[in-house]
């Protein structure tokens, strides 16, 4: 084994970034990004998860009977998601309250599942945590940019600071009400993805 | 029972699972490229959800809840173990998915052929292990309106993947930027559907 392949943690990041390109995990991705801090405990919470379940799995690989792998990988992502609740819960009450059932649904979070059929059922340990943790990244690039977007415009603060100052307010400066429905978090992604594909024409569909 | 008419209704149209919550949203980009498969997708969602979240719902109310265990003897009254339900829910929608595709088998060969390659896939849908989670979470009274919430979010699905399936049939007739192409413009479009969507959030029921 060669140490640390560190292409396994940049690809991910752009050219084979899970959302945009490999079209998974949207379903969460959306709903928590109306604000920048729950967006970033999610992106964070799936790292961990994809990270240690591809992990798991890839030591277990060759032992896993490929008729019940689903099963067996359901388990063990459902076991690291409710340990990963738990710790919310614990430690970070209020956001751990609007993340409501997305912390439940990284279970089927296309992410997971998709990172440790495609990669971790064949490829050693240490490269499928590599694997996660660039995936991981990946998917909270998007989010945290959303995260960003949506809070600045549909409600002038950032990680619940306010950014934008009164004076604005006072010259007749409105947020916009509509970042903060779920209606703009897809077309933000559309937007997002349109740009990525203008600048990486590869990657363009026919 | 208008009870029950009221949550079918906002779960169809208010609550609805693609544009209110983005739920099953993988699914729903990769196989709603015609109208016939996604139609079939539709109907295998629906079907599921009308069982597994009356069934998730009844073990949520026996066994899992702080004091379900009650019934049994007072002395697990004080138990909670709602903690479990995560892996509780996941583990019923994967067999009952399992247990549906092989009745389905010997029963309707047509349904089966028609529905056979959607129902694995269906296991690993957001939409319906987020259907048991928000009905864990709503906190309904009874199992008819678990009944009619699971009913009608599994029809919202199945009118957002129908109706995003015909427009992008007439899409592939259309000059779009090629960046812009598959993915992208697909996006934007369940953006202005979820907005016109949104036009129902001022009924109250």
């Amino acid at each position: 084994m060669a140490g640390f392949n560190f292409k396994l943690i940049k690809n991910p990041l752009s050219k084979e970034n899970p959302i945009t390109v490999q079209v998974l995990g949207i379903c969460s991705a959306l709903a928590v990004t109306a604000k920048l801090q729950p967006a970033f405990v999610m992106a964070l919470s799936v790292t961990v998860v994809v990270a240690f379940s591809n992990l798991i799995i890839s030591y277990l690989r060759n032992t896993i009977p490929p008729r019940i792998r689903i099963i067996v990988q359901l388990v063990i992502v459902s076991l690291l998601v409710i340990l990963v609740d738990q710790v919310l819960k614990a430690f970070v009450y209020d956001v751990s309250k609007q993340l409501s059932v997305f912390v439940g649904l990284i279970i089927t979070n296309c992410i997971v599942m998709g990172r440790l059929e495609a990669f971790a059922m064949s490829n050693k340990p240490l490269d499928s945590f590599l694997d996660g943790i660039g995936n991981g990244l990946g998917y909270a690039v998007i989010l945290i940019t959303i995260g960003v977007v949506r809070e600045l415009f549909g409600s002038g603060s950032l990680w619940g600071y306010q950014i934008i100052p009164d004076s604005f307010y006072e010259m007749g400066y409105q947020n916009n009400s509509l970042m903060i429905m779920p209606p703009m978090a897809l077309i933000l992604v559309g937007i997002i993805i349109w740009v990525h594909r203008a600048r990486n024409k590869e990657l363009c569909e026919k | 029972m208008q009870e029950i008419i009221n949550i079918f209704v906002k779960s169809i149209f208010i609550d609805n699972m693609i544009f209110a919550f983005f739920l099953g949203m993988c699914s729903y980009l990769a196989v709603s490229k015609t109208v016939k498969t996604s139609m079939g997708l539709g109907i295998a969602v629906v079907f599921v959800l009308l069982i597994t979240v009356p069934l998730n719902y009844i073990i949520d109310n026996y066994l899992l809840k702080e004091g379900a265990l009650a019934w049994i003897s007072p002395k697990f009254a004080t138990i909670d173990l709602s903690y479990l339900s995560f892996i509780i829910f996941i583990a019923v929608i994967a067999a009952m998915v399992q247990l549906v595709e092989m009745f389905v088998e010997k029963t309707s060969p047509v349904l089966y052929a028609q529905l056979g390659i959607f129902l694995p896939l269906i296991a690993v849908n957001c939409a319906i292990l987020g259907a048991s989670l928000f009905m864990q979470e709503r906190q309904y009274n009874n199992l008819g309106e678990v009944t009619g919430f699971a009913l009608g979010s599994g029809i919202g699905w199945l009118l957002a993947i129908v109706g995003i399936a015909a427009i992008r049939e007439k899409l592939r007739y259309s000059q779009i930027p090629a960046p812009l192409k598959g993915l992208g413009i697909t996006f934007i479009i369940t953006g202005l559907m979820a907005i016109a969507f949104m036009s129902f959030l001022g009924i109250k029921l």
